[in-house]
């Protein structure tokens, strides 16, 4: 419509801004504040306004809507986990993603696959079977399948996988899926500012405020506002706002290194993982291949890229897909995983009145988005444990009470 | 980092390496309460700075320290445990 275009680029006046508002300053005062624009966070402000009625909130983002590990991670959503508590959580989060695209009116590009977690030793044949057993128990849709329905979900793989690590069989998880990540923050974004939320891009939080073991308050690059209650949803940064508040965690941070090839025809249908093979890999809406590998082997705050990454991550997907070495690689970027002695989030409520943690979402954060979001404004709504998150709190490691995610959660541990 | 100087072994590729993780005090596992316990057991310092760390050589055994800024990924010193730090000179 060049008409439009010329007009508005003839006018002071511009079009509605097409997802969110840009709120024109900080009130001085919110019921609450959620500190980061990425899913978990805006998930967070979504139910807080539409399932408690609070929307005197503000999402503060540093960066810009989704720019984190919301917008870095590889897509893959499963509750296929191993402990009680965690496949609990995980599967309400698969539930939810369901009808999410129609909650929002916005096409999450949400893609059923079918999801297989390769196994190629004995042990880890036990492992896939004591997860599936787990899983069915408690009504997950997962088994243990042989090697010939993997060659029928996806024949072009190598079953050998070079001869030196043949795929004894896999566990197979069926409403395994993938989503379009960028998606995800802005339908919840925009839900919450239809809602009357505000978010605020390019606003840093630099202390919060900590009066008698209260939380009174947020400052900001963009000045001080007071408020009886902080939710952090930071992933990578945790640490910093933690120390903000003078609280010690176990999170500690390792990039963790994804990347994708030029796109291709459809070919590969179900999402692929091996835990061996240190390799993840899905192929997108518009025919990249998106591959991921294990954490970085050491502490950084730094979302550099290396070119170790990419060769280690490239020779194990050509022991599964040797037709693969002419592919060609598009891309490759980091995000800052916030990572636990157990594999498992922290959640809830802190020793800080009205400070609350969603963390420690270290690689598996993405699919927990939806029932993050529910189960984080419960907590900051009423200042009460939502009763899925139980096991996920803080305290649990004074308690040496352990929710051990560690086989499940992600590869190459 | 792509190269670490081992004290010992001189400058090497770093996939030579192997963290260990922050140097940290060990409180008195006999006299200290659990809760202190279980923080020595599972609390780090997460925020980036510059942290004395654990390293070892694995080709030789060997395990140092080297003072590290996790923000930029530089190393600044090595040295063996119990020596006097040396100055990186890479």
């Amino acid at each position: 419509m060049p008409y439009q275009l010329l007009r508005f680029a003839l006018s002071s006046k511009h079009p509605e801004a097409r997802m969110f508002r840009e709120p024109a300053r900080l009130a001085d005062t919110y019921d609450a504040v959620i500190i980061g624009a990425g899913g978990h966070g805006l998930a967070a402000a979504y139910y807080l306004a539409r399932d408690h009625g609070m929307t005197r909130v503000a999402v503060l983002e540093r960066g810009y809507i989704g720019g984190g590990n919301t917008g870095r991670n590889t897509t893959i959503i499963r509750s296929n986990y191993l402990t009680p508590e965690g496949v609990a959580f995980y599967d309400e989060s698969v539930r939810l993603w369901q009808d999410l695209a129609q909650d929002f009116d916005l096409n999450l590009f949400y893609a059923t696959r079918g999801h297989f977690t390769l196994a190629h030793t004995d042990a880890s044949v036990r492992t896939m079977r004591w997860r599936a057993e787990v899983n069915k128990h408690l009504g997950v849709n997962s088994e243990l399948v042989g090697p010939e329905a993997v060659k029928e979900a996806c024949p072009q793989i190598d079953l050998s996988c070079g001869g030196h690590a043949p795929i004894l069989g896999a566990l197979y998880h069926a409403p395994g899926s993938i989503a379009r990540h960028d998606a995800v923050a802005w339908g919840y974004g925009r839900g919450a500012d239809q809602r009357g939320v505000e978010i605020h891009q390019r606003t840093e939080v630099t202390g919060i405020d900590v009066q008698g073991g209260k939380v009174r308050g947020v400052q900001t690059s963009k000045g001080y506002i007071s408020t009886p209650r902080v939710l952090s949803a930071v992933a990578g940064f945790t640490p910093r706002v933690t120390h903000m508040v003078g609280l010690r965690t176990p999170i500690y941070i390792h990039p963790l290194q994804a990347m994708v090839t030029e796109p291709q025809k459809p070919w590969l249908d179900p999402i692929l993982v091996s835990g061996s093979l240190h390799v993840y890999v899905s192929q997108s809406a518009r025919g990249e291949l998106v591959m991921g590998a294990s954490l970085d082997p050491y502490e950084l705050h730094a979302t550099r890229s290396t070119l170790d990454f990419v060769e280690g991550l490239a020779a194990h997907m050509l022991d599964m897909f040797p037709f693969l070495s002419n592919a060609r690689i598009n891309r490759q970027w980091a995000g800052m995983a916030d990572m636990t002695p157990d594999f498992a989030p922290i959640m809830g409520t802190t020793p800080v009145e009205g400070f609350y943690l969603d963390s420690g979402w270290g690689t598996w954060g993405f699919k927990a988005t939806p029932v993050c979001g529910k189960t984080m404004a419960h907590t900051v709504a009423t200042g009460r444990n939502h009763d899925l998150i139980q096991s996920f709190n803080l305290s649990r490691f004074e308690r040496y009470e352990l929710t051990g995610e560690k086989g499940a959660a992600s590869v190459g541990h | 980092m792509k190269l670490l100087t081992c004290p010992v072994n001189g400058t090497r590729p770093v996939s030579e390496f192997v963290y260990g993780g922050e140097v940290r005090p060990m409180p008195d596992p006999a006299g200290c309460t659990d809760v202190e316990w279980a923080d020595y057991v599972f609390n780090r310092s997460g925020i980036p700075g510059v942290k004395i760390e654990w390293w070892y050589h694995s080709a030789s055994g060997t395990w140092f320290h080297a003072e590290r800024d996790v923000a930029t990924d530089r190393v600044l010193r090595t040295w063996m445990p119990g020596e006097a730090p040396v100055a990186y000179t890479k």
